[in-house]
């Protein structure tokens, strides 16, 4: 499958599954019970236990039914009331061994069954957690992670469940309902008969039942989660809401979200709760029959007592696995959904890997070359964000890039160590084309320090030695010193040991960064590109995180790409970008003299207020 | 698939000593108390307090559900009574026949009736109240301190309003069908007895055998339960990190090591669920081993009894019937023990949100703000700490005049921004008053006071919604042009137009698909379509790119015009812009003037000019230390 094939909407909505038709459905669901078979010992043994425990099932009604015979012998004086008593010993017994055997197989079904459930699960996380860690960055821009965390949580969940509660429950409903009722029709085919006449309404009805129920299942989380968003979002800008006194709007807000919500609860309600009580009035009606006729055909010496007993007896066994009908028709949806969402992951392509033949980059002199390189963002056509854009970098050379917003800065240092792919052009480290070399040698040699800083959930010190988890204490201090973050740490509870991220303590979008920056420091790349990546650190901090990466840009590449101008005004080099194109090239002094573009920026910034001082609020 | 080791990772070349990575995937969640007491008189009282609007319901539904289970009793009795009229030695009885077969009717469609009235109104009135208790706990969170508000996690209020809520939801459901369980419990009980007592006693003897086996097993359990649940919430958590953090995982190429880690996680998860599994089914055999016994002894010593004429052989038909039945409510009580214990730890949690005292309340007599009023804004010795031992503000007094526009300037720490959440009466003074268009703030209506101030946070925060929404915001009643309009003058309105949906371009999550200078932007437009006499606004200081602080400058002007206007600034440019300059330090005011005044003074403000930043938050610490010369000097 291509990767064009599967875009956000295939991931996240179920029309894509549906419009593939049944042919596909039925592969993914031959997939999914490949998959199973992969255990064969455990799904042999799944299997061989529900059919012995239906067996087992079954003859508890036969046993029951002889025993009440046996109790009537006696009354027709043909055995002494002894012997006769002797006699129920054996089918009190054999009911006593039945029941219990039939406990023991239905609970080695039923582990095993989700043993390989749980089995299959695992290999599963394991694939998706690869596969998501591997492609590429174009496609997490385009699919959202919200969709894809639910397709590795509630989507394998289906896939799991659908051994036990489609494959396995298969097996059982029709070996129980199949043998139960030859048995029960070879008996006596009309009492048979009459008691199998609730199986297929209440078969339709729990089908239509379940698959409804989820349907509003799955609406109804969407509502909660909306209710959830407006709880949330109030929580965290209750500011807001105060500052503007909104508290009446916000509870209309919530009382829409509530209503909206609790509408689906009730519904859920209203389409379950008729249609037990009718499967259970079906079931009840058809044992009146049973009833009624048997009692009929006793009276008229047809049947004996055992045998009415038997069919009665064989009805309340029959009651349950037949509701899980509906059950094992939502296993099977269930399955086939979540199965084909999780494939189309799984089978997606990895766009940037290594290349057959890839070799670890050498690094010799450390240049960096961007020859004639243009880019377009995979998927948006000829939307060229990036063109001819051609410089080179030495070793301890500084290159500052600088530019209106969206011009294209960032997606140059995107470009380095190919989170995409240039579409024209080539970038060359040492004279080896980056596509040409292994990823991980790449990334390696490339860092870049993004401009919003993920922090992972665990403590500092793990997550400043995130790309060098051998680090020891000594280094990891350098970098944080160095990112001028060292003291800030000190004065924290648990020092370097304090538990950061989304489940840890919160840090400010400054200390984020210079987390992110002592992060890079400790990987000693050979080219290291700041992305924007000091916006939320104050100039003076920032000045000395500077002075700390010029000495540490002396062995290394040194991209920046900042807004504030006197952060570049020592770099080697700058570029200024506009709409995808360098359009300047120089040192300040050289852009400066040039009056063009960087000139302009350069006054803006510099003297800000100016122009705004004379004419903003003055006195009046 | 291979099973890797996390310690397989301690070979890595890259360290000569071994020990293990600095590295972990998925984190342990910090868990809150899940089991308590199982009940408390205090808890159960509030919660009925959420339960009474719908005693009515409930009454209906207990009825109901007595009928119902009255029905499930019967129908057993009215098989015996058929089949013993069918089979009389004597000749069948045909009009007991029909009397059975009537019966029967009579009784499936009464125990379809009940059922179907029962589990309509219990399901729909534990979510009734479950809406309620969240909707009750939402407004109250509206109206508490900020102070609450601020040292409250929003995760932590969330996993009240959402996780806590449904364990009170699950108790009320299973409290009504525990009434259930227990009324067919004894029910069977009692009907097994009084049939024949001696075949009842010996029946229900392997009663208690379950009912101890459950205890002992209950325990161990859940335990084996909880670890699933625990290690599936870590590898969850851990494949959302890795999703959310895949950026930072692939450019530092961490994907080798995580997938080690994660293998790990995953394996234990697995292996919890095994045994979880294992725990589940052990009762499976029990309970099915005890039912045969139940019949063993129901055939031999019921049998014999036929045979000897003391019972009738319907009886035996209905004992197995009642047989197969009697295990469940047994199951379904031990399990609501630990409901209710999850209950009333939630329920404890939810009491205590609830009991948060609302500590700014309008007085009776509180007056309306006119938006007539002059627009001034007067501190008169406003002493003020969110802990009174430790005062941000110390008797400061200033006074803002109608249509003037002032900045607040001073280091970090010294006390703007809690005068700024002063003058909407976010917090009340401890010493002193503030005035707004000259009322005491809290002889206002919050409500009013807050239509007269619009206010600017340091950091925008938007909320989902079209871009429209997010302007508009609670002023339902503002136009389209209105919106539109204001959006113009901040210059807001071009990069709107650019977005692919224009005005009903959806944000995402806080805004997310807008760069900062963009929602600071959006939301100068939000605070301009308030159109309140007073703004309180809080400069950004965040670094936004040249090009956009130019239109935000260029906005912030337009924002000021012909308002009263108390600025914390940070920039420069806004500070000269001020008609007066207030230094704040320590919580003190300490110079008050216009540029050039401050300037002659050669205090703070002039030595903190001359360091010649663009912004008062570059300056070093050191040099904006109160307790450094720049302090001594003043």
């Amino acid at each position: 499958m291509g990767s064009d094939a599967v875009g956000t909407t295939s991931l996240k909505s179920s029309a894509y599954v549906k419009a593939a038709g049944w042919g596909r459905g039925l592969s993914t669901l031959l997939r999914i019970t490949r998959m199973n078979l992969r255990h064969p010992w455990q799904v042999a043994l799944a299997i061989g236990s529900t059919m012995v425990a239906v067996i087992l099932q079954l003859l508890i009604p036969q046993l029951l039914g002889r025993a009440v015979d046996q109790t009537q012998v006696a009354i027709g004086g043909s055995v002494t009331v002894t012997a006769a008593e002797q006699a129920l010993w054996t089918p009190a017994l054999l009911l006593l061994g039945a029941s219990t055997l039939r406990g023991l197989f239905t609970m080695a079904q039923n582990y095993f069954a989700e043993a390989v459930g749980h089995r299959v699960a695992y290999e599963l996380r394991l694939a998706c957690y690869d596969k998501v860690q591997r492609l590429s960055f174009s496609f997490h821009d385009r699919v959202h992670s919200g969709d894809l965390i639910t397709l590795g949580i509630l989507d394998l969940d289906g896939v799991r469940m659908y051994f036990s509660t489609a494959l396995v429950r298969f097996f059982l409903l029709t070996m129980l309902i199949g043998i139960g009722a030859c048995m029960m029709i070879s008996t006596d085919p009309v009492l048979g008969l009459i008691a199998l006449s609730f199986v297929p309404f209440v078969a339709w009805r729990s089908s239509v039942t379940q698959l409804k129920l989820r349907a509003i299942w799955l609406d109804l989380q969407e509502r909660l989660s909306v209710l959830g968003r407006v709880m949330e979002e109030n929580f965290a800008g209750i500011r807001v809401v105060r500052a503007f006194s909104a508290q009446a709007y916000e509870m209309a807000k919530f009382d829409i979200a509530s209503t909206n919500a609790l509408e689906l609860a009730h519904e859920q309600v209203d389409v379950y709760v008729p249609n037990t009580s009718a499967m259970t009035l079906a079931f009840f009606v058809a044992m009146g029959l049973v009833l009624w006729i048997g009692c009929d055909k006793l009276i008229a010496g047809q049947i004996s007592v055992g045998t009415l007993t038997t069919f009665l007896t064989f009805m309340t066994i029959l009651q349950m696995p037949v509701r899980q009908i509906g059950l094992m028709v939502n296993g099977f949806a269930r399955a086939y959904t979540c199965g084909s969402r999780l494939f189309s992951l799984l089978d997606q392509d990895i766009t940037i890997g290594d290349a057959s033949g890839a070799r670890p980059l050498e690094i010799g002199e450390g240049t960096l070359r961007f020859d004639n390189v243009s880019f377009a963002y995979p998927g948006t056509g000829n939307r060229v964000i990036l063109k001819n854009i051609t410089f080179c970098a030495r070793r301890g050379e500084t290159i500052a890039i600088v530019g209106p917003p969206g011009s294209g800065k960032s997606t140059m240092a995107h470009l380095i160590p190919r989170f995409y792919d240039v579409t024209g052009g080539t970038i060359m480290v040492d004279g080896q084309d980056i596509r040409g070399v292994t990823l991980a040698s790449l990334r390696k040699a490339v860092a870049v320090v993004q401009q919003d800083a993920f922090l992972f959930t665990t403590t500092i010190e793990n997550n400043i030695a995130y790309g060098d988890p051998w680090a020891k204490e000594q280094p990891i201090e350098r970098a944080s010193e160095s990112a001028q973050l060292h003291n800030y740490i000190l004065g924290l509870p648990a020092g370097y040991k304090t538990v950061v991220g989304e489940r840890g303590a919160s840090l400010s979008g400054g200390q984020r960064q210079r987390l992110t920056i002592a992060r890079t420091m400790m990987l000693r790349p050979s080219i290291v590109v700041f992305d924007d990546s000091t916006a939320a650190i104050d100039a003076a901090t920032e000045q000395r995180i500077r002075a700390a990466i010029r000495r540490f840009a002396k062995d290394r590449v040194t991209i920046i790409i900042a807004h504030r101008l006197s952060s570049l005004k020592h770099a080697d080099r700058i570029l200024f970008v506009d709409n995808g194109e360098i359009v300047e090239r120089g040192t300040h002094q050289e852009l400066l003299a040039k009056r063009g573009r960087y000139k302009a920026l350069y006054d803006l910034q510099l003297r800000p207020g100016d122009d705004i001082a004379t004419t903003f609020g003055g006195a009046p | 698939m291979a099973k890797r080791h996390a310690n397989e990772l301690e070979i890595e070349p890259n360290d000569s000593g071994r020990r293990p990575p600095r590295a972990v995937v998925g984190s342990h969640r910090i868990e809150e108390e899940i089991f308590g007491r199982a009940f408390d008189k205090n808890i159960i009282r509030r919660i009925w307090a959420f339960v009474r609007p719908y005693r009515a319901m409930a009454v209906v539904s207990l009825a109901a559900l007595l009928i119902f289970t009255g029905t499930q009793l019967l129908i057993p009795l009215i098989i015996r009574y058929a089949i013993d009229h069918a089979i009389t030695p004597a000749g069948a009885d045909a009009s007991a026949l029909l009397e059975a077969a009537v019966a029967f009717a009579l009784a499936i469609l009464v125990n379809f009736g009940a059922a179907y009235a029962q589990e309509t109104v219990v399901g729909k009135m534990a979510e009734n109240v479950l809406f309620d208790i969240r909707r009750a706990m939402f407004a109250h969170l509206q109206k508490v301190s900020l102070s609450f508000m601020d040292k409250t996690e929003v995760g932590r209020l969330m996993s009240r309003l959402q996780g806590d809520v449904n364990s009170i939801h699950e108790f009320l459901e299973n409290s009504i069908y525990s009434v259930g369980d227990i009324a067919l419990l004894f029910g069977i009980i009692f009907v097994m007895l009084s049939v024949n007592f001696s075949l009842g006693f010996l029946t229900l003897s392997v009663l208690p055998a379950l009912l101890i086996i459950r205890i002992v097993w209950l325990p161990r359990a859940r335990e084996a339960f909880m670890a699933a649940q625990e290690t599936n919430s870590v590898v969850n958590g851990a494949l959302a990190e890795a999703i959310q953090g895949v950026r930072t995982v692939q450019s530092m190429d961490r994907q080798y090591v995580n997938f080690v880690l994660y293998d790990d996680k995953a394996h234990a998860d697995l292996t919890t669920h095994l045994t979880a599994a294992r725990y589940a089914q052990v009762m499976v055999p029990i309970v099915d081993g005890l039912t045969g016994l139940a019949m063993a002894v129901v055939i031999v010593v019921g049998g014999s009894m036929i045979m000897n004429g003391r019972v009738d052989v319907g009886v035996l038909v209905a004992y197995i019937f009642y047989i197969q039945r009697f295990f469940d409510p047994i199951r379904s009580l031990t399990l609501q023990y630990s409901v209710m214990q999850r209950a009333m730890a939630s329920g404890k949690r939810l009491t205590d949100v609830l009991d948060v005292r609302i500590e700014i309340q309008d007085k009776p007599d509180a007056r309306i703000l006119a938006p007539e009023m002059d627009g001034s804004v007067e501190f008169r010795s406003v002493t003020f700490g969110y802990d009174p031992k430790q005062p941000v503000l110390k008797n400061v007094s200033f006074r803002v005049n109608p249509g003037e526009t002032v900045a607040l300037v001073g280091p970090t720490g010294s006390g703007k921004s809690s005068a700024m959440a002063l003058v909407h009466r976010f917090y009340d003074v401890q010493q002193g008053q503030v005035l707004v268009g000259g009322h005491d703030v809290r002889d206002l209506t919050q409500e009013s006071l807050g239509t007269q101030i619009a206010m600017v946070l340091q950091e925008p925060f938007l909320f989902t919604g079209t871009v429209f929404e997010n302007i508009r915001y609670h002023k339902t009643e503002a136009t389209r042009e209105k919106v539109i309009e204001a959006a113009k003058v901040v210059g807001a309105h071009d990069f709107i137009m650019r977005l692919p949906d224009r005005y009903e371009t959806q944000l995402g999550e806080r805004g997310g698909n807008l760069s900062l200078g963009q929602r600071q932007l959006v939301s100068f437009a939000r605070a301009l379509v308030a159109d309140a006499k007073i703004l309180v606004l809080d400069e950004a200081t965040a670094s936004i790119d040249s090009y956009t602080e130019m239109v935000i400058q260029k906005a912030l002007r337009k924002l000021l015009e012909g308002r009263t206007a108390l600025v914390i600034a940070h920039r420069l440019a806004t500070i000269r812009g001020a008609d007066r300059i207030i230094v704040l330090q320590n919580g003190q005011v300490i110079e008050t003037g216009n540029h050039e005044k401050l300037m002659a003074m050669g205090g703070l403000y002039s030595k903190l000019y001359n360091l010649n930043y663009s912004s008062f938050d570059d300056i070093p610490e050191e040099e904006a230390d109160p307790t450094g010369q720049a302090a001594s000097r003043t």
